[in-house]
């Protein structure tokens, strides 16, 4: 076999690719679905975070910065793997759907907090008392006031992160979660080939490179002037 | 309560597990060592071609860039480390491991220092010329020291990124703290070692974190 050839029947292999089509294909929409599901209940679990530090509360702002650091700084396959293996020696067991779900959303919800938080004090504390002035409460001034100017420049950032920790939908491999990479590795130690790999890297890419082009067209349209 | 003792902060497993832990924290800050100079060099690299004059220089790095942004960092991994060998390519973990962080930082730094390259102004450029600096000492000495301070947040931000990346080699079998704790974790079975491990990161990382936090926040007052 030529060079060339052994490249394509190692990496597009017809034959395989025909055979675990169908796996691939669910595994993509494993894979979206879970996406979907963490980037909605992590950017709304964010922004309640954020709107509660807004009211400045000691106690309650420490603890959120204090998860906020939590969910920084651990590797979140880490908090996958206490949670699947640790959770059901005290009885309580999560599938992994839920696990990878729940971890993947807790993160985004740190990160958006902290990018929300920073919108949020971007507008000048004048706003805050002019709209106070008016007879607007705290919350309605945040509603109608703060937040429309803050989630401009929050934009930005929030699609970057967004986008980087939906592509760790892939960790749910990891504990059996049938998603895209999970499907492509079992169907290449079945076929013994890499072509299911490929499979898999291609449908990555048909998923992420659109998102990754709003991302960058959403930066250029809401940078940050500097000088 | 005393179940979730046991089976979260047993401390006889967490003395059992100590020097496997050791080891595995060691290699952890060794990929680190190699994996975050390595991302850095190739930003740089990624960053001065995607911002060069010709387009024949810019757009196969754009694309390269684009692409690596796309792929999850686990799926190239698993990519190298399991599909290459189908092609006669053979690499030890540590190789396939620093070597698909490599492609994957190297496009992430690569956008910020980009970034912080964009915000420099034309007229910098052109009065360094002025002053007869020739092209590259322009963006040695004027370009490059403002562009990374304008960016110096979100480059520790990266990098925090970049330490917690290292634990998917744990994955592909390389035995750096995760892979230790999970070892540890399925001998004993007992949670004890990965809340050990957690710890860990948590000591390297928290610092960062709170730095890249105030970092952030000094930037945009």
């Amino acid at each position: 076999m030529s060079r060339t050839d052994l490249f394509l029947d190692t990496f597009f292999n017809a034959a395989v690719m025909q055979r675990y089509l169908p796996d691939i294909i669910a595994g993509f929409f494993v894979t979206c679905g879970i996406a979907v599901l963490v980037v909605l209940t992590g950017l709304l679990l964010g922004l309640l975070l954020a709107v509660v530090r807004s009211y400045r509360i000691r106690w309650i702002n420490a603890l959120i910065v204090i998860f906020v650091d939590l969910l920084r700084a651990l590797p979140p396959l880490v908090l996958i793997l206490i949670l699947y293996f640790g959770l059901p020696n005290i009885g309580l067991t999560l599938s992994g759907y839920v696990v990878l779900w729940l971890v993947l959303s807790l993160v985004l919800a740190a990160f958006a907090e902290e990018i929300y938080w920073a919108g949020i004090l971007s507008v000048d504390s004048g706003q805050w008392l002019a709209a106070r002035s008016t007879g607007l409460g705290h919350f309605q001034t945040l509603i109608h006031v703060v937040l429309p100017q803050a989630i401009r420049l929050t934009v930005a950032p929030l699609t970057n992160r967004t986008i980087a920790i939906t592509k760790n939908t892939a960790l749910g491999m990891v504990i059996g979660v049938g998603e895209l990479l999970n499907q492509a590795t079992t169907a290449q130690s079945f076929a013994g080939n890499a072509t299911p790999l490929m499979m898999a890297t291609i449908a990555y890419l048909i998923l992420f490179v659109p998102v990754v082009y709003a991302g960058r067209w959403i930066e250029t349209r809401f940078a940050w002037k500097r000088a | 309560m005393e179940a979730l003792l046991h089976q979260f902060f047993n401390w006889d497993v967490m003395v059992k597990a100590w020097p496997i832990m050791l080891k595995g924290a060691g290699l952890t800050v060794l990929l680190c060592l190699a994996v975050i100079p390595l991302g850095l060099l190739g930003g740089l690299i990624v960053a001065l071609a995607s911002t060069a004059k010709r387009r024949r220089v810019r757009w196969p790095v754009v694309v390269l860039v684009d692409f690596f942004r796309a792929v999850p960092p686990l799926a190239l991994l698993i990519f190298i480390s399991a599909g290459l060998p189908f092609a006669g390519i053979r690499l030890s973990p540590f190789a396939a491991v620093v070597l698909s962080f490599f492609l994957n930082n190297s496009a992430y730094y690569g956008e910020i220092i980009r970034a912080g390259i964009e915000s420099i102004g034309q007229g910098q450029r052109e009065a360094a010329r002025s002053t007869g600096l020739n092209g590259w000492q322009t963006q040695a000495y004027v370009v490059l020291p403002q562009a990374l301070r304008n960016v110096l947040p979100d480059l520790v931000s990266n990098t925090i990124e970049v330490v917690k990346l290292t634990s998917l080699a744990s994955v592909v079998a390389f035995a750096e703290l995760l892979y230790a704790a999970e070892m540890a974790r399925s001998v004993t079975y007992n949670a004890s070692p990965l809340v050990m491990a957690a710890a860990m990161y948590l000591l390297l990382l928290w610092p960062a974190v709170r730095l890249a936090s105030s970092l952030e926040h000094k930037l945009r007052s």
